[in-house]
């Protein structure tokens, strides 16, 4: 691709213009109009099903799940995405209307407003995938507080089965598929142009779209409550046939994961194509910071992988609603055939929920302890190892399922073999602290945090890999240890680890550090008493998602249902010094870290379309330390560049 | 690296090793072991664990030793000492732990081979899980019966699991083994019990609102006990 060094002038409008005045204004693209056409499109799915059934005389000719899914979970999302939008510019194109010029008035964000309309701006989406996301981790973290209310004490306190069963369905469901998958694309969406120099995504508007699923699907999860049956209750791996013979609610699951799906399907083909056409000149490579590495592995690792489970998903659903037989023993199904084809995605899935957060990881490391990345290149091979390899281990959350016996040998070793390019990010990212001038910033601290916490989280993942002792603990409470020392010391850690680090570039203003460092400590501390409790009573015998145990482990569910509250609640401190530092924080300048990736280089928050100028990259992102090297020049600043500068 | 730093991180791993092996031993962290494959898996589970505290200790010395020894007060704007690899620490960190998850992986296939090896003239149980209990059937003794599963101490044992509605799973914390009874297929299951007394049996497969309370009991009896018991016909 070949990238203009002219500066090129942007007739840049502040925002949209003003919607037109009256009835018309109802046909503008955006809220109001999502008022009705999401009400329209509910209404003609509804309509398709009733004259269908009508025509074929099937009775009840209204029938609840059909018109559910067809009415509620398909037709009316379309038409809230046409509402606001979505779809305007392509379906002019289609119809072969006039396509108007692009004026960038999508471009940009001037008021709160245009947080709430279709915004093609990589940052505004990222600042929205952000904040939605956060929303949603608040709902996931209140259902685990209500599973843990209940677990406090034996026998039944608060819930019934089936309800109880639904809080802990929901709350894994809404963390992986509305919190930490997105949220780690969102912060991706903000940062990953930047730093390969880039003025947006390659398609804005694919990206626009991307964003705007997400509240669909996590509105469907959370709505799934007020299905009649309660919500989805056969846990986030909804195993067949359990899944189909559940109330309605299942469907909810079922098509929230294709919403999602199609949303991160549709970010990582965005990424993939950012990553390999818009790099600026010089940015071959090797030269890309490991956030841009980390996120284009994702990105494969997504779209190879998500559509099983989007397969997976829709036969439960066709099982259920159009009794085909997939997974149905008594008409030829084979119930062994759904956890393959999950697991095909939900294994691979856990390196999507991990890999980006080793590039977070890999930059607040190298830029607070001011040195460069110890084995740069090993550490993108080894991101490229763990994608093949993490394609060849799924059958491991199989080893009891009954699967072909042989299976087990060869997926045992395929599993304990990623622990050795996991191995290689840990002892480089330690190698990398050493003898560093390590800034112990909120980010670092998150950052360190991670690193522990996912050493216990991989060495946990070596009993499970292990099948002796898997069969074991395989189902128990410390299957439930595990994946939250990986997903949230993991993930999550990270995760914070970057919304600190990237809070001055995406608001403008410093976050407060005394509250972030409290955050810290109280999340460090309440993770520990949580969550490492929970492997001991697992191997004593407690399996997972049970509502009622045997009252041995009774004092051990209480202090874990105690410390599990002093977690939740340190998520306070977060969100008020996100609100209270975004309103009132100190003025951030452009580079507050010192670090030399390109998007410290321009200003906080940076000007609409990024750079003025394309930068030239001329060197690695890591290069502390080292007299007179850079990694870019921008703004015709040519002084101090002795490399040749080289464009790909 | 500076003798002093190197006799610390020593020390640091030697204090992080401890507190590990603590945590390893002190609670008690598996059930009693009541068939010869709990002992076989203890052992895997304790050689993975030994492996796991030694890997634990170094990762935790460093960023300890780390965390002490290079912080930087706010204003010191200066940069690190730029290093950018080193190849022979690298093929270290890449070689050790292939060698040792090679170890595991061997030490775990013999395990389960030799766990999945029925014995000579094994009993077999056929075992029914549907929502929400069990039940047990000898096909040696007439399709006997029972809604607790009764076993005859140090004999082989093979369990074929039937599943009638929705995937359920045979677990027995003290005998270490699990096993997903599945419609449609019949997996089998090998226990041989070594130690008398009574068991819980729980299903670790999520099944359905009545999940948290599919429990039945085992009974491990002396081999003669047992037989009186099932020649008697009822339950």
């Amino acid at each position: 691709m070949t990238v203009s060094k002219t500066h090129e002038t942007h007739d840049v409008h502040h925002g949209p213009p003003p919607p037109p005045r009256g009835w018309r204004r109802l046909l503008y693209p955006g809220m109001l109009r999502a008022a009705w056409m999401t009400p329209l499109f509910f209404g003609i799915g509804c309509a398709i099903v009733v004259l269908c059934r009508w025509w074929g005389g099937w009775h009840p000719i209204w029938f609840g799940e059909v018109i559910v899914l067809v009415g509620a979970l398909t037709a009316a999302p379309i038409g809230f995405l046409a509402g606001i939008g979505a779809f305007d510019y392509w379906a002019r194109y289609a119809i072969g209307a006039p396509t108007q010029p692009e004026d960038h008035s999508g471009h940009g964000a001037y008021s709160w407003k245009d947080y709430f309309r279709v915004n093609t701006d990589h940052k505004v989406i990222g600042m929205q995938y952000v904040a939605t996301t956060i929303f949603f981790l608040l709902a996931g973290g209140f259902l685990a507080m209500l599973v843990r209310a209940e677990l406090a004490r034996p026998g039944m306190q608060f819930f019934d089965n089936q309800t109880y069963n639904g809080l802990f369905s929901v709350h894994a469901s809404l963390m992986i598929f509305l919190f930490v998958i997105p949220a780690f694309a969102g912060l991706a969406n903000f940062v990953l142009p930047l730093m390969i120099g880039a003025p947006d995504m390659a398609f804005p508007r694919l990206n626009a779209l991307s964003f705007w699923l997400l509240p669909i699907a996590g509105t469907m999860m959370l709505a799934s409550f007020l299905a009649p049956g309660g919500a989805f209750a056969a846990g986030w791996t909804g195993y067949a046939p359990l899944s189909v013979h559940q109330p309605m609610g299942t469907i909810f699951f079922n098509m929230g994961v294709q919403w999602a799906g199609a949303s991160s399907i549709m970010t990582a083909l965005n990424f993939l194509v950012t990553i390999i056409t818009m790099r600026a000149p010089g940015m071959t490579f090797w030269r890309m910071p490991l956030l841009v590495w980390a996120n284009f592995t994702t990105s494969l690792l997504v779209v190879i992988a998500t559509p099983f489970i989007a397969g997976s998903q829709f036969f439960v659903m066709f099982d259920k609603v159009m009794h085909t037989s997939f997974f149905e023993t008594g008409d030829g199904g084979y119930p062994l055939g759904y956890q393959h084809i999950f697991w095909f995605y939900s294994h691979p899935a856990v390196y999507i929920m991990m890999l980006p957060g080793f590039g977070i990881a890999s930059e607040v490391i190298s830029a607070l302890s001011r040195k460069p990345i110890f084995g740069y290149r090993l550490m993108a091979l080894s991101l490229m190892a763990i994608l093949v390899l993490g394609f060849s281990v799924w059958a491991h959350h199989m080893f009891v399922s009954g699967m072909a016996p042989w299976l087990r040998v060869p997926m045992m070793v395929t599993t304990l073999l990623i622990a050795i390019p996991t191995g290689i990010k840990v002892f480089s990212w330690l190698a990398t602290l050493w003898e560093g001038k390590i800034n112990f910033s909120a980010p670092m601290l998150w950052a360190l945090g991670f690193v522990s916490m996912f050493v216990i989280g991989g060495l946990s993942g070596i009993y499970l890999g292990a099948v002796p002792i898997d069969i074991h603990t395989s189902d128990t409470y410390f299957v439930v240890a595990h994946i939250h020392y990986v997903l949230f010391g993991g993930s999550l850690f990270t995760i914070f680890a970057g919304i600190y680090y990237w809070f001055p570039k995406m608001t403008g203003r410093m976050y407060n550090e005394r509250l972030a460092k409290l955050h810290f400590w109280l999340t460090f501390v309440g993770f520990n008493l949580t969550f490492f409790p929970m492997h001991l009573i697992g191997t004593q015998g407690m399996p997972r998602r049970v509502s009622d145990y045997d009252p041995t482990f009774g004092n051990w569910n209480l202090f874990i249902s105690i410390a599990s509250f002093a977690l939740g609640a340190s998520t306070i401190i977060f969100i008020y010094n996100m609100v209270t530092s975004m309103r009132r924080g100190a003025p951030a300048p452009g580079n507050p870290w010192r670090a030399l990736t390109l998007e410290w280089q321009v200003s906080s928050p940076p000007p609409v379309f990024n750079f003025d100028e394309v930068p030239q990259v001329v060197g690695s992102p890591y290069e502390y330390g080292v007299p007179g090297a850079r990694h870019a020049v921008l703004n015709g600043d040519r002084a101090g560049t002795t490399e040749e500068v080289r464009t790909h | 690296m500076r003798r002093g730093s190197i006799v610390q991180l020593i020390l640091f791993a030697l204090v992080a090793s401890a507190a590990g092996l603590t945590l390893a031993l002190v609670p008690g962290w598996l059930p009693e072991s009541a068939s010869d494959e709990a002992g076989r898996i203890d052992f895997v589970f304790w050689f993975v664990t030994a492996i796991c505290v030694f890997i634990f200790s170094i990762v935790a010395a460093v960023l300890i030793y780390a965390v002490i020894k290079f912080r930087v007060p706010p204003d010191d704007d200066s940069d690190g000492p730029p290093i950018h690899g080193h190849t022979g620490l690298e093929i270290a960190w890449t070689a050790i732990p292939a060698v040792l998850v090679t170890a595991i992986a061997i030490v775990s296939a013999i395990v389960l081979a030799k766990d999945d090896a029925a014995g000579a003239n094994p009993l077999r149980v056929d075992v029914f899980a549907q929502q929400f209990f069990w039940s047990y059937s000898y096909p040696g003794y007439g399709n006997k019966t029972s809604s607790i599963l009764r076993l005859p101490v140090d004999r082989s044992v093979v369990l074929r699991m039937h599943a009638k509605d929705v995937i359920h799973s045979f677990w027995v914390p003290e005998f270490r083994q699990k096993q997903d009874a599945v419609p449609g297929i019949n997996p089998t299951l090998h226990i041989t019990p070594n130690k008398l007394g009574t068991y819980p049996v729980i299903c670790t497969e999520l099944c359905g609102l009545g999940h948290a309370l599919m429990r039945s009991r085992v009974i491990v009896m002396k081999p003669d006990a047992f037989e009186k018991w099932a020649e008697t016909k009822g339950a």
